[in-house]
């Protein structure tokens, strides 16, 4: 009878203007052998998905990355600065996303590019902070994320992001809420499966933020995050707290060799 | 503070006076991870446990197992197996000590427990994303337990 059974993930290559971006990789030594490859979760998305995403005037996403050049040429806060006054063009931040989260030396805090822009905005330019879900803040992760489009993930995971690896790591084993289901039953055990209709993926944030078609909106690594949680009926953890930062750069560095998509498109 | 499971230990209810005797999910007696006693102490009705079976909001086994006899039921997983012939496999007394809680029959398995109430890592309410507190109501009552299990025992080759 007709009956999907597990099914391996596209082996298409991702083509944006005529450059590929790296979809499949090795693993690397830090993941001692968790997953044999690397996949993107583009390749577990079907043909119609993946073909949006490679094509920039097809991909919704990019109407966000327009907004966030707006909003980076604007003036805001008492100091009637923008980011531009400081950064100059948004390709002044190129290479940060593939590098991030990472922990700063001398704070110890956990930076992801959220906490950078809410940096800049509270202490640098008199603004008030940018909710974690607010659009200005996905489009403004949009913009900077492309800025690293195909450059290779590589979130370091040793001296001062060791304790917060590890952290992360213990949170992507354990069983959490009433289904006792951790992030790796779902994306290391059994990605190629289905969970109802939904294809599963290794989990990878390497193309956040990503446009949901079914949300119509860009939603963060860790706005994933909370609505995986949610779905194991547990009580989630906050977008911003030290576990989801812990588990961001955790989650992020299972991805290190595959590379930024800049804005992803997903179902 | 964790509460304490009282697994083993049978303690059910029998009320004099009351209609039927619930076992309360604290005091299901597994056995080799088998359940031989009805938990709502009535028999199942496969109808109901077809709903049960394909619910989102209910036992959502269909996110897991497809089989020949659930055909119907649109886009069946394929984390679990597929459960053509469990009846055959399996004795109604097993099937239930399987819904009510699959980790007596296969330790650690990733099929969550249907009958079961604390011991858990960040309980939330429902679907919620908020906080939930132990005791929590069981995903399935003792009654819809009863409905999968005799919906199950309909899975013949
Ligand atoms: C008044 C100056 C100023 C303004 C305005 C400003 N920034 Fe910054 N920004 C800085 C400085 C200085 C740093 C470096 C901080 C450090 O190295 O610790 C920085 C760092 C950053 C970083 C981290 C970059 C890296 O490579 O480490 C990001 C991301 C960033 N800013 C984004 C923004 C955005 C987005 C805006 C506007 C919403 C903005 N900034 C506005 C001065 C500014
Ligand atoms: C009950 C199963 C389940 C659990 C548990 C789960 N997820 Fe997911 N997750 C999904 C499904 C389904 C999707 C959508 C399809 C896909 O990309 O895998 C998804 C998608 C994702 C994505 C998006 C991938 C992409 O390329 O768009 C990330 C990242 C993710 N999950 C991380 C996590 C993390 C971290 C945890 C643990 C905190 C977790 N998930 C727990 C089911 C689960
Ligand atoms: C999140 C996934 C998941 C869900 C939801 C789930 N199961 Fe399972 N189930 C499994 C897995 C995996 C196994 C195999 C046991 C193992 O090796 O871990 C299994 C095993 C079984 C078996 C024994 C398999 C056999 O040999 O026939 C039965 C019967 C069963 N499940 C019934 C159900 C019913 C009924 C429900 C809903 C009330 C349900 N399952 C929900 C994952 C799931």
């Amino acid at each position: 009878f007709a009956f999907a059974g597990h099914a391996e993930p596209a082996n298409d290559t991702l083509i944006i203007d005529g450059s590929e971006i790296i979809t499949r990789a090795a693993p690397a030594a830090h993941l001692d052998g968790a997953l044999t490859e690397l996949i993107s979760g583009w390749q577990f998305r079907d043909t119609e998905t993946r073909a949006i995403q490679m094509d920039d005037f097809d991909n919704p996403g990019m109407i966000f990355v327009d907004r966030g050049i707006d909003s980076w040429n604007t003036a805001d806060g008492t100091d009637g600065k923008s980011c531009a006054s400081c950064h100059e063009g948004p390709e002044s931040m190129k290479g940060l996303r593939a590098v991030t989260p990472r922990v700063d030396a001398k704070s110890g805090k956990v930076m992801n590019i959220e906490s950078y822009i809410n940096d800049c905005r509270t202490t640098r330019m008199g603004a008030e902070a940018w909710g974690d879900k607010a659009e200005a803040m996905t489009d403004m992760l949009a913009l900077i994320s492309l800025q690293s489009r195909g450059e290779l993930v590589n979130v370091a995971v040793d001296g001062a992001a060791a304790p917060i690896y590890a952290q992360g790591k213990e949170i992507y084993y354990t069983r959490y809420g009433q289904l006792e289901l951790s992030c790796a039953n779902c994306h290391e055990d059994n990605n190629g499966n289905y969970i109802r209709s939904d294809h599963l993926s290794q989990g990878q944030t390497n193309g956040f933020p990503v446009y949901r078609l079914k949300d119509a909106k860009l939603t963060s690594a860790q706005g994933r995050f909370v609505g995986c949680v949610r779905d194991t009926r547990a009580e989630t953890f906050k977008i911003g707290s030290d576990e989801f930062n812990a588990l961001e750069l955790y989650v992020a560095s299972r991805g290190n060799g595959l590379a930024v998509e800049g804005v992803s498109v997903r179902n | 503070m964790m509460r304490q499971i009282l697994i083993g230990m049978t303690v059910s209810a029998f009320c004099a006076g009351a209609a039927v005797a619930q076992v309360a999910p604290e005091a299901v007696a597994f056995t080799e991870g088998a359940v031989e006693q009805s938990l709502s102490g009535a028999a199942g009705n496969p109808e109901e446990g077809k709903k049960v079976f394909a619910t989102a909001g209910l036992g959502n086994c269909v996110a897991c197992h497809a089989a020949e006899i659930t055909k119907d039921i649109p886009f069946p997983g394929t984390v679990g197996p597929t459960l053509d012939g469990a009846a055959d496999r399996w004795s109604e007394a097993q099937l239930r000590g399987l819904v009510a809680n699959a980790k007596m029959t296969f330790d650690g398995t990733i099929m969550p427990s249907f009958y079961k109430t604390s011991g858990y890592i960040r309980p939330g309410d429902a679907y919620t994303g908020k906080a939930g507190t132990e005791p929590l109501p069981p995903v399935l009552s003792a009654q819809q337990v009863e409905d999968v299990v005799a919906y199950l025992m309909t899975f013949k080759e």
